[in-house]
Formats: C-alpha cells, structure tokens, sequence
C-alpha cells in the first residue's frame, strides 16, 4: 500500500565557497526518493540561499519507504562544466512512518560530504501521509516500533515479551565491485553509505514483520551489526527482543478503574487478539477468570474455570505444534523450517567451533557441542525432580512445566534485554558463551544469506545448549559479535542463563502461573541457583543464600545482564578489565584459523581467571554487564573482558587470595612469597574500604541449623528446607572463605600477580562501572557529559613476547582510562557509567581502542532515589495487584504429565516467595493516575505546538539565515546565539537523571564514511578523527533536534573502523551509531507548575526545528 | 632478588591517534588561555606542570599532554568559527553551552595592551604584518599571538569599515563581545582608519585606554554619526564639515581684542583660584593660540594624524613645565571654554562647544601628573 512522502527544502546556510572567481556558491537542491529525482531553483550567488521550495511529493510503496532512505544532494550550479556536489543528507524517514513516533522532520542538518566532511547546513522539511495498511501479506512492516534500548523504555509497560527475532542481509561491499576502479572516492563512498542505509532499513523491515508475525508491536534491545567481510562482501545483521508494549499513560487510567476488582493491566492484550487468535485462545482461557470484566470477552469464554482450563490445555497440547512451526518459519524467512542443525545446511568451510572454556570457578558453561545437548529433548538423569515436582504440589510442578516447555518450544529463548521489569527475572545460571572460527568465502547470490545464517544458527544451538547444562530455559543480556581478519571471521555469542517469570510470556496459559510465585520475589531470588545441585554442570562451591538464608547460592556469579534493580547491593561496584594479548604466528586460510581456534580457549580461560583474580581482589563476589572481546589479528590475539563489579548481599564473602609457591623453596624466595601476599591483603583491605564493602558478618550459626563448625572439608547430607526434601551437598569448608590460592610456579603468575597489584584505582571522586548506573549511587544529578575518546598505538617492535604485548595492552587501557578521569576531573564527584570499550587491530602492529562512555556528576549531599522511575512503580503496581491468587484445582496435575528436567530445574524456584516479601498494598493507583494524565498533557501541547511552528516555519526562515558579513543593514536579524541551536543530550544509558522521557520519536541508526587525501592539513590522523566524530555527532543531534527530540538514548557507537595510509597522506574512517531519540522533561519542571512548565519546554525542544 | 624479573620487553610504543570528543566540547580555561597565548604544546605542558595540576588530579605527564594536545586541536578547529563569532552560535559541529561561546568569544579578541599599544594608529595593512616579528621581540608577546591579535583587529575593521550605524554597537553585533570589549575595538578601529599617531616618543606615556578614551570622545562628538547615525562610515571618521567650520574659530586668536578679552574673562574667573595663576596669565596667548590651532589645522589629514602630539606638544608640555595639577587644568579648560561663551562678538558658539568639549576630556585623560 502506497504512502504519500513530501518534503520541502527551505534554506541553507554557511554553505562553502565554491566559486573562486566571486567568493560564492549557485546552489541548489536534488532531492530523490527511489527512482525519482527533483531539483530546486538555483540560488544564484549567496552562501546563505532561500529556496523555500514547493513541496515535492513521492508517491511510494510503504515498503520503499521503509528501506530508503532520502536522499538531498546541494550542488552548485556551473554553466559551462559539470555541476559540482557539495554534500549530501540522508534522513531516515522510518520515525515518520510510526504514529506514536515523530510527525514530521524539519530542521537544520549538516550537509556532510565523505571527502570534506561537514560543509554547511540545510533546512528541509519532511512529511509523510500514509494510507491505512489492510493488506494481509504485506511485505513492510510500518508501526512496528524500534528501540535500541536495552530494557523495556521507560514510558511503556511490557504487555508481553514474545522473544528473540533476527535477521541478516548480505551484499556485495561497493568497496570491492569492479567498478570502484574507475570511480572516484567520493562515488565510492557514497555507494556504501546507501547501500548500508538501504540494507539497514530492509533488516528492520524484515524483522518488523517477523515481530507483527509473533503478535508484538515493538523490538526492543536493538542490536544492529556490519561485518564488512572485505573481498567476501557486506553482512548486516540484526537481533532484538519482540515485545507487545503499551504506552503507559493510556493504559493506566483504565487499569486503575477499581471497579473491575481484578483486572490486571497485562491481560489487556489487543493486539495479540488480532495477529495470533489461537495463542490467545489459549491464553485467555486460563486467564478468563480475571478478564470477565474486559469486554474483550465476548467471545464466550466466561465460562466456569475449570472445564474452561481443562479445555485450554487441550488446546494448548494440541496446538503446541502451531506456535511452533509459526516460529519456525519467522526465524528462518524462506527457508525449510525447522532444519535440525545437526544435519543443517553444510557450511563451506572447515570451521572448528568449539565451546566456551571455562575455568574451574567462573560459570562459563564448558562443555563440547554434542548432538544429544542440542536436541530439544530435556536431559534425563535428573531423576529427583520428579519426585520433587510431586512433594511441591503437582500444580506448582505442572505450571513450571509449562513455562519451561513454552520456552523451550522455541526455536531460541532468548532476550537481548539486559534489564527487566521486575519479577521477570526469576534466576540467574551464570554466562554462556559460545566462538566460532570460519574462513570466509564469497557470498555468491545475496538473497540466499544461508551460510551465514547457518553460522549463527550453530553458535545459537550452543549457547542454548550450554544455557540447559545450567538448568536453565532461558537466555537474557543475548548479545552477538564478529571480528575479522582478512579471511578468518571469529562469531561470538554469550549471554546469561536464566530461569524467568512466565508473566510476561504469550504462549499459552502462561500468564496465569505468575499468581503462584513471587508476588513479589525476593530480592535475593535471581541469585539462587538454578541448577541441580547434584548434577552441578561445574565445580561450584554452594552455600545459603545470605539473605534469605534458605536457597543455595553459587560463591561468584558472572553475568552479562544489568544489576537487576531489585538486587541488594552491599557497597559501591567498580568497573573490572580482564586484558590479555596473545602473539600469533602469521599464517593463511586454513591453517590461520585452526591456529586462532586453538590459542582461543587459552585466551578465554585466562581472561576468566583475570576477571575473577580482580574480583577478589576488590573484595566483590559478582559480576555484571560482563563483556568478553576477541580480536583478531595477523600476528596477534587481543582480549577484553569488561565488567562492572559488586558485591552481592546474598552471595558469600569472597575469601582471599593465597599465594603459594614453588614446592622447593628458599628463604628468599619464601619472603619474596609473603611480601607478595602482604601486598595483595593490604590491597584488599584498601579496597573494601574503598567501594564501602562492609557485610554483615554472616555467622554459620545464626540459622540454628545443624551444621558443625568444622573447618574440615566435611560434607554434609542434609534435607532441604520445607519444599523438597532433596539431598543436598553443602561444602563447609568455602562457607568459612578460604582463600582462593594463586599459585607462583612460573614467571607466568608472577606476571599475573604484578598486573593484577599495578591497575590503579579510580582516583577519588570518581566512580566507573560498564553497566547503566553503579549500583549503590542514588544521587545523580542532571548535569552529564557523553564524549568517545580513541586511541591507535604501533608497537615498533615486531619481535615481542606475550608478556611483552601484555603489558602494553594493560598500560594503553590503564592510560586511556587515567587520561579519561584527568578530562572530567571537573565533574567531580562523578561516575563513569557505561564504559563501553571496543578494541581492534587494524593492522598489523596497531591496537585500536575506543571507549564511549557517560560522566554524570553526583549530587554529595542529596541522597533522594532517581534512579527508580515510575515505570517501575506501575510494574509493582501490577504485581500487587494480582496478589490475590486462584486456587487451581488440584485434580488437574494428572492431565499432565510432568517433566522430570524442568519439575527438577523449577525446584528452588516454587518455595521462592515468602510471605513477608509481598509487596505492601499501597495506593500506588491514584498517583500514576495523575502522573499519566499529566503526561498525557503535555503530549498532547507537545504536538499542537509543533504544528504551529511548521505552519510558521517558512515565514521565521526568511530572517534566520545570517546576513553576509558585507551586508550593510544596521542591524542584522540574526537570533539570539543561545537560542539557536537546540541542545541535545546524549546518553549510552536507557535513561537520564532527574528527568522523564515522555516520547520515544524513533531509532536512529546511521553509518558514515569519511576519507581524506590531505591527511597532514587535515591535522594528522588524530585531527582527522576528531573532526569525524564531531560531525557524526552533531549529526546524529540534527536529526534528533529535527525529529522534536533533545536526547538520544541508549546511544553507541558500534563500529569505528579506521585505515590510514600516511606514506599517500591518506586516512579513510567508518563509523556505525544508533540510539533512540526522546523529548524528555525535567522532573522538577513536572513536579513543580505542571502545565505550564511543561509547555514551554516543548517549545525549547521545538525550538531547535524552527530555528 | 631473585623472583623479580622484568620480564616486559623494552618496547617502544608511540601513540599514533589519540583523540576524545565530547557531546558537550569539554575546554579548558587554564589550557585555552595558553593556546591564545600562543604557546607551544610542549611549552603548554611544561606551564601546566607548574601551575599543579598533576598533583591536583594524580595525573602524569603524559596524560597532560594528551590532554593539551587535545584540547589544542579542539581550539584549532573553533578558530574557524570563532573569527566568525555570529557562526559558533548557530554552527552544528560543537555543542557548546552559551555562557561558554561567550568566554571564548572574549578570550580570543582579548588583546595583550602592550601589543595593542605597539600597533594603535598604524595601517592594519600586510606591511605591519611583516613587522610583527619586531613587535613580539619587543614586547615578549609570541609571534603566533600577536598575529592573532593583528588579524582580529583587521578582521573587525574590514567588517564594519562599511557598516552603517553606531559603530560600537556593529561590533557588538556581529562579534557578540561585550560592551567595554567593543568600545575598545572601536577605539582601534576608529585609529586604524584615521592613522592618528601614537608611537612617537612623547605619547609613550600615554596608554591604550587613554587613547581608546579618546577615541570614545572624538567618536561620539566629532564624527558624522555624533549628529546623524544613519550616514554611512559615520562612526568611522570625522565629520568633514565640522571640521571645515572648526577653521573659523581662529577668530579668537587672529582678533586681537577678542583675545584679550577672553584672557581676561578667564583670568578674573580664575584669580585666586589657582597657586599657578601667573604661569597661567604669562601663557594664556601661547595655549589658546596652541589649542585654535590644531582645531583650525584638522581639514589636512596629516594635522590629523598628529593631533595627539599637537595636544601635547601644544598644551600638556607647557602645563607640565609649569607645574599646573590636574584640577588647574580642569579649572583652566572650563573657564577658558565658558568665557568664550560670553564674547559678544564671538559667532561660533556651536562649533566651539563640539570642539571643546572633546579637547578638554582627552587634555583631562592625557594630563599625566
């Protein structure tokens, strides 16, 4: 179905000079949309033209308009040679094609040119009229909202989280087609960035339609990637989590309606009832009970519970193929569903994929690929949680099962979320992680990606295999990388096993489970394990959950997830680095990726046990927002394994670390030993003090349980508490924190042991952590600065050790991050949240590393909790809400037989609320309710006023642009200069302090590429860079200033793939972003005068169109 | 001992690109005052390292000199926008706060007064380019500086050498300085374009907000703009006509009973008054003489020129030698103008106020004691 896009071009201003002769420019416009292409009048003579254009209409596919993007080109105007381009913008329309997004595009864009970069501004306006899609098989998937971030967006409530969706799309790179051989530069480049931006938008298209498949309306946790694979071609490739997302200011006045005595808002599932009738069908039978007041009931389910339940599983069983294949089909597209992967398409090449390996003590699963653990069969031998299934109550054991087998009926359960809502997360297994080494080859026909496709669908196999060895159903914090190197490409995977809440599950009945567990879960929950404690998939040494005091919990938890809000945090966490750099012997093909699969495990586990030595050093026993980086390069291995530390209240105290030494030994050798360990304890003291770690002192005895202190590795069979009465082994011996022995037999460890004493602590006032917030800080305050800070070294010496390497890549990630606190030491106290590092070697003696990051300064004196929105508060809300539970019938268990494997993973979780741990009941009601009207308020001002400026647009443009500096008016009509340009804040967070985003606008996702020939009057490789990222980033603030926005959020820079060539002054960079644009409001502002406040923030945050 | 081994090989490494942009350009005071002063990365550094910042924030030098040629680059790439100031407020490449433009607005079209002192009058032409070299030799002022500070006084000259209006208030518009800052740029301006002389030994007494005083008297009362603000180059230079008119004043020299009048008329207002009152009878004739003199001289732009040197070779000498105090002068220069308010036969009282007025302000300011 067609749609109507216009678009209009205004004005320009500093354009460059482009005639010598006159010091001026004849401009004019190109403005092309697919195949079609108009032209503007040519502004004769002036740098400041005034086009105001009529408006140029497209009659277009909503398809097109969901790929292409728009296209202006400002030329300048030659009479006697061929007109020469000054620079180009390309908008993204998708924001315009999504009604609760933007409305229109207008504002002032750079005009940007890959050879000059930024040369002068346009002010264009853009339009779209879409007609009503009735279409069944559609191809464009228009409505479908997109967000980068990474946890449900603060003004919605997640109806319901359908899942995983991905897509891949692959191409011929211009870069490498014959052409790029008589073409210039300039052409070259922008061949790329168009075809980059059109395979973008057909990704998202595509995936957009695999989410209305499933029944969603929205992707949240959008992960874009590019593999440029050189000779072989062009790879785009996405992930996301399918989610059915309801604004929260609309839905909450209903919700809160007190006659409908048990209506829980996330019942209220419209657009599932259209897109899967059979899901719902089920679904809504279980739930009937609670919707008998929504009116969507006229269907006839009202019918009495248990004939209607019994009816529902039926349903279910029957249908359990449907969902099934329908999802098959989704992941797939075109291809044959449901291909078992062992038997999967023969990939071309001679690829070794190997499984994470994992130290003894972090939770990296280990385990070989096998064909039986890729099955979708549950593995037996977990013979007691049977029996515990039936001791918890059949019921309990039959909704588990239901859970689980839900997740497991999918082709992959997982999410890239790395923060949920709370009580979503029931618990936490530790990281999965899966590598693959493949030898690339040239993509022969881009409609068929299945090689590629193939590719990830194994490393997905495994991960999900490795997240079963950990008992778990589920996969959050999902994530997926590349690096290449020439022809070698290493896939990544990881993730975090999880068991989760069914609530917000579509598939069958699933939602009604939740009113049997966690009313509210406690706190400490995540932490437990999900694991069997007999069948442990690795050595772990288990004890009482210190806060609770009646699940196991692991001694170290390693996650990739954000520190779930719920978590009870004991100090303050730190941002922990695992690096390691490992030579390589070049080699080709073949050879070059066996020798990469092999050093690849050495890495792996060196890099764990880095991480985990740091830990303890720090006094901390988890990890979060865990990120493992390997790269790849001809002669070397670089590893990076970022985390934020924590220590956790329910985990144990981490014990020391111990050195030992050689066996034979002398004196000195022995002082050497104790000096060193004098070292590492005081280091220790120091830093508990420092990230105020202080738990209270967790005595064995307090539980009056009948353990002997014994400081013996005794074991001891105990009984469990009320809920099974399985057999449980219990190590005394690490409850009592023994130290965690480092053993000195090699230069090797020493290395080790100096590394680990030389990483220097944040100075004072600063904090850093790579998750959203340090966990522990409350008191943010509103002022903060987002910047990207670079860094390439040469290692002139080509003859270099591990160690060697090693200690450079320490000291280039150690200065970096000093250089780092030096910039922002004027806002101290502050923290580093997010630090995002990204290494690479893009030669062969260069390391690159880029850091993206966000300072925000602390408040000293003001402890108020910001970081806690009302998103959550409406969360509660609903989970209280659905308090009062339905007292199931017990007779159905025996419909259903119950899973031994997931009965058995279910166990810890059954007994998981306690009663104390319910939320207070109270009147959260009446407060959103206000909040949400508020809201909607200024939703509503924000628009009307937006559309007065457009109308007023054209009249303001005439006197915006600058008077010539000959002009000889006596006073120029220039505005005010603080009122010009719209500030835009930038974040890599979800959210900003002190502040409520009351609009997402759209996705921004854009990729540049900037080349130079003039490197040295360019400023260097270090000036060129800088002016690169500059401009991507006063770009990506024009097009949110344009969309109404004055932030991006959930901002990163993806890719920064730089190449110089200083011999021919030479330099050429690409760089990837996205992030979501938002209008945010000060909280204060809200607070304070609501109306009126609010409106003339709009109007600053519409100021940045107008002017 | 025997386990420490260093087993890190010597490596040299270099860093090859190290940058780090902010959403928010993050600058420096300290550092930006140091680029406009035209210092040296290393020199920079080395200022830095002296001034504590290291043992402030535990930084080494390295860090510092990332940091300094960061923020250097930072600087360089603004320069563009900031010798077009109207620009760095509407540009889209840097994100930065309002309050900050303005700082470094003001900073860069700050000037040293003793460059501004060495250049005051003098054709901002490419000749005294050349001789730059000389003047920062002089004056201890980098070469880079005074370039900056050069190419800034000509930039604001070439802008608004053409503009119509008030000129104080032409560069406040379109280089967005603050008010005492433009009157300055006025002053510099307003003796670029006249080539009033001020390096000649006996004005070196005098300093640049003396003469940028001056320059606000003669702008306000002597140029086109004084009576008729909408004339083009009206601020820029003197109002030809009054000038012309300022020739019959001689009258009060050339008439010989009209002097003596007037000395009288002064002398009687004055006796008593004054400990050097008969220094000031003795010279009566030689000042107004002096002082109807320059006014009648100023239709010949080389009169123009010396017009401060006139002043002082003319009145403030003989004053000075006399020993007259400031207040004698004021005391003097008031009566001397009112009385010839009161000679019947005197016509030109208009014209005489104009001139008057200015010459006993800049006497008042040059008077030195």
């Amino acid at each position: 179905m067609p749609g109507k896009l216009k678009a209009k071009i205004v004005a320009g201003r500093h354009l460059p000079v482009m005639d010598r002769a006159s010091d001026l420019t004849d401009a004019f416009v190109e403005v092309k949309f697919g195949n079609t292409t108009f032209k503007t009048d040519v502004c004769p003579k002036s740098l400041n033209p005034q086009w105001n254009s009529e408006w140029f209409k497209f009659e277009v596919d909503d398809e097109d308009l969901q790929d292409e993007p728009l296209q202006i080109t400002v030329l300048d105007h030659d009479t006697y040679s061929a007109n020469d381009a000054i620079g180009k913008v390309y908008i993204d329309i998708d924001p315009l094609l999504c009604s609760e997004a933007a409305t229109v595009i207008s504002g002032w864009f750079p005009i940007y040119d890959t050879i000059h970069g930024i040369r002068g501004e346009i002010n264009v306006l853009v339009k779209v009229d879409l007609f009503n899609d009735l279409n069944r098989f559609r191809q464009s998937s228009c409505g479908v909202k997109f967000f980068c971030t990474m946890s449900i967006p603060r003004c919605f409530r997640a109806m319901v989280i359908h899942g995983f969706v991905e897509e891949l799309v692959v191409n011929e790179d211009p870069e490498y087609q014959w052409i790029d051989r008589i073409r210039t530069p300039r052409a070259s480049n922008e061949a790329r960035q168009r075809l980059i931006s059109l395979m973008s938008g057909e990704l998202q298209r595509k995936i957009g339609l695999k989410v209305l498949e499933m029944g969603g309306n929205a992707v949240v946790g959008y992960l874009q990637c590019f593999d440029l694979e050189g000779e072989s071609g062009l790879v785009v490739r996405a992930i996301g989590t399918a989610c059915t997302l309801d604004k929260i200011s609309s839905t909450c006045p209903a919700a809160v309606v007190p006659n409908l005595s048990n209506s829980s808002p996330s019942k209220d599932m419209k657009d599932s009832l259209q897109a899967v009738p059979s899901t719902l069908g089920c679904r809504s039978t279980h739930s009937s009970p609670v919707h008998s007041a929504s009116s969507r009931l006229s269907q006839g389910f009202s019918v009495s519970v248990p004939t209607l339940l019994f009816a529902g599983m039926k349903n279910r069983q029957r249908s359990s193929e449907g969902p099934r294949a329908r999802q098959c089909r989704a992941v797939f597209g075109e291809e044959a569903p449901g291909v078992p992967l062992s038997s999967g398409p023969p990939t071309p090449l001679r690829a070794q994929t190997f499984s994470s390996f994992s130290p003894s003590k972090s939770y990296s699963r280990q385990s070989s690929s096998s064909d039986t653990e890729l099955s979708l069969t549950p593995k037996t031998g977990m013979g007691s949680g049977g029996s515990a299934g039936k001791e918890a109550g059949p019921l309990k054991a039959l909704l588990r099962q239901q859970t689980q087998s839900a997740l497991e009926q999918r082709e992959f359960p997982f999410f890239t979320l790395t923060g949920f809502p709370v009580g979503f997360l029931l618990h936490v297994g530790g990281v999965v992680s899966a590598r693959s080494v493949k030898l690339l080859d040239r993509i022969h026909n881009p409609d068929e990606p299945e090689t590629r496709d193939a590719w990830w669908e194994e490393i997905r196999q495994e991960i999900k295999s490795h997240a079963k060895a950990l008992g778990c159903h589920a996969v959050v914090g999902y994530s997926e990388s590349t690096s290449i190197c020439e022809e070698v490409c290493i896939l990544s995977a990881s993730g975090t096993a999880a068991i989760l809440s069914s609530r917000f599950m579509q598939d069958g009945a699933l939602d009604t489970e939740h009113r049997f567990e966690d009313t509210a879960p406690p706190a400490c929950g995540f932490c437990h394990i999900p694991y069997d404690e007999l069948n442990m998939p690795f050595p772990a040494q288990l004890t009482y959950c210190h806060c609770c005091r009646r699940h196991k919990v692991p001694d170290v938890l390693f996650t990739t997830i954000d520190v779930p809000t719920e978590a009870s945090i004991t100090g303050k966490g730190c941002l922990i680095q695992a690096r390691l750099c490992r030579t390589k012997k070049k080699a080709q093909g073949e050879g070059n990726a066996t020798a990469i699969s092999n050093l690849l495990p050495f890495l792996e586990y060196e890099l764990h046990t880095q991480l985990l030595n740091k830990l303890k050093l720090r006094g901390m026993n988890a990890l979060f927002g865990l990120r493992v980086q390997i790269s790849v390069g001809d002669t070397m291995l670089l590893g990076l394994a970022s985390a934020t530390g924590v220590y956790l209240t329910a985990l144990p105290s981490p014990g020391g670390i111990q050195i030992a030494g050689k066996t034979p030994s002398d004196l000195t050798y022995e002082q050497h030993v104790s000096n060193m360990q004098k070292k590492i304890n005081d280091t220790i003291a120091k830093n508990k003090e420092l990230y105020e770690i202080s738990p209270p002192e967790w005595v064995e005895e307090v539980i009056g349980s009948p353990i002997p202190e014994s400081r013996q590795r005794s074991r001891i069979f105990r009984s469990h508490s009320e809920s099974s009465d399985e057999v449980l082994e219990l190590d005394l011996s690490h409850g009592k924190k023994d130290a965690f022995v480092l053993e000195i037999d090699d230069t090797d460890a020493i290395e080790d042991i100096h590394s680990l004493l030389t990483d220097a602590p944040t100075p004072p006032g600063f904090y850093s952590c790579n998750t959203e917030i340090m966990p522990g800080i409350y008191n943010w305050t509103s002022s903060l600065q987002m910047f990207t800070s670079v860094r390439v070294f040469r290692l002139s010496n080509a003859n270099l050790t591990n160690q060697g390497l090693n200690k450079i890549f320490n000291d280039l990630c150690e200065n970096l991050l000093k250089s780092l606190y030096f910039k922002l030491r004027s806002m101290v106290p502050c923290c580093l949240c997010h630090v995002n590092f990204i290494v690479a070697v893009p030669e062969d003696e260069l390391i690159q590393v880029a850091v993206t990051a966000v300072a925000m300064s602390l408040d000293k004196d003001q402890t108020q909790e910001n970081g806690r929105q009302s998103g959550d508060k409406t969360l509660m809300k609903a989970i209280t809400e659905n308090e009062e539970q339905l007292q199931f019938p017990l007779e159905l268990s025996a419909e259903c037989p119950s899973n031994p494997l997931s009965s058995a993973k279910g166990l810890s979780e059954v007994s998981g609320p306690l009663p104390s741990a319910r939320a207070p009941s109270v009147d959260h009601s009446s407060f959103t309710d206000r909040c949400s009207s508020w809201i909607e308020q200024i939703r509503l001002k924000a628009h009307t006023i937006r559309r007065g400026s457009i109308k007023t647009t054209s009249s303001l443009e005439k006197s915006s642009p600058l008077p010539d500096s000959r002009s000889r008016s006596l006073r120029s009509n220039r505005s005010c200069p603080s009122s010009s340009v719209a500030v835009v804040k930038m974040t890599p967070l979800s959210f900003l302090p002190g502040t409520k985003i009351i609009k997402y606008l759209g996705i921004i996702n854009m990729f540049f590429i900037r080349e130079t020939t003039s490197l040295r009057e360019e400023g260097g490789v270090s000036g060129f860079l800088h002016s690169f990222i500059a401009e991507v980033f006063a770009m990506v603030r024009a097009h949110v200033a344009a969309l109404g926005g004055n932030a991006v959020v959930s901002y990163s820079m993806k890719e920064c793939v730089f190449m110089e060539n200083p011999n021919k002054n030479q330099a050429q960079c690409l760089i990837n972003v996205s992030g979501d644009a938002v209008i945010f409001i000060r909280e204060s502002e809200l607070e304070a005068t609501p109306s009126q406040t609010q409106s003339g923030n709009v109007q600053t945050s519409s100021n940045g169109e107008g002017t | 001992m025997l386990l420490v081994v260093n087993t890190a090989a010597v490596v040299k490494m270099s860093v090859e690109l190290d940058v780090f942009v902010g959403n928010t350009t993050i600058m420096d005071k300290e550092v930006y005052q140091l680029w406009l002063n035209g210092y040296t990365v290393s020199d920079a550094v080395k200022v830095r390292m002296e001034g504590g910042v290291m043992e402030e924030c535990e930084a080494s030098a390295d860090v510092l000199l990332s940091d300094t040629m960061d923020q250097f680059r930072t600087f360089q790439m603004c320069e563009r926008l900031l010798q077009n100031p109207a620009k760095l407020a509407n540009q889209l490449l840097f994100q930065i706060p309002p309050d900050r433009q303005a700082m470094l607005i003001e900073r860069y079209y700050a000037f040293d007064d003793a460059f501004v002192r060495e250049v005051l009058g003098k054709k901002l032409s490419k000749g005294t380019k050349k001789d730059l070299d000389d003047v920062s030799a002089k004056t201890g002022i980098t070469l880079k500086s005074c370039r900056r500070q050069f190419d800034n006084f000509k930039r604001v000259f070439k802008v608004v050498e053409e503009l119509k209006g008030p000129l104080v208030e032409n560069i406040k518009q379109h280089f967005l300085l603050p008010d005492p800052l433009a009157r300055d740029y006025a002053a510099i301006v307003f003796f670029a374009n006249n080539r009033f002389e001020t390096g000649k030994k006996k004005l070196q007494y005098l300093t640049f907000h003396d003469f940028a005083f001056c320059a606000g008297q003669l702008i306000n009362n002597w140029t086109v703009g004084a009576v008729d603000n909408m004339v083009e180059d009206m601020d820029v230079d003197l109002d030809k006509e009054f000038l012309q008119d300022l020739k019959d004043l001689k009258i009060l020299i050339a008439d010989k009973d009209l002097l003596d009048q007037h000395k009288s008329l002064v002398c009687v207002a004055l006796r008593g008054k004054t400990k050097v009152f008969n220094e000031m009878e003795a010279n009566f004739k030689n000042l107004s003489r002096g002082l109807v003199n320059i006014a009648a001289k100023l239709t010949n732009p080389k009169d123009v020129r010396d017009f401060f040197i006139d002043l002082i070779e003319k009145f403030i000498e003989p004053c000075r030698s006399d020993r007259w105090t400031a207040t004698d002068v004021n005391l003097y220069l008031t009566h001397y103008t009112n009385s010839a308010h009161i000679l019947d036969s005197f016509k030109h009282q208009t014209v005489w106020t104009r001139y008057m007025g200015v010459i006993k302000s800049c006497i008042l300011r040059m008077y030195h004691e």
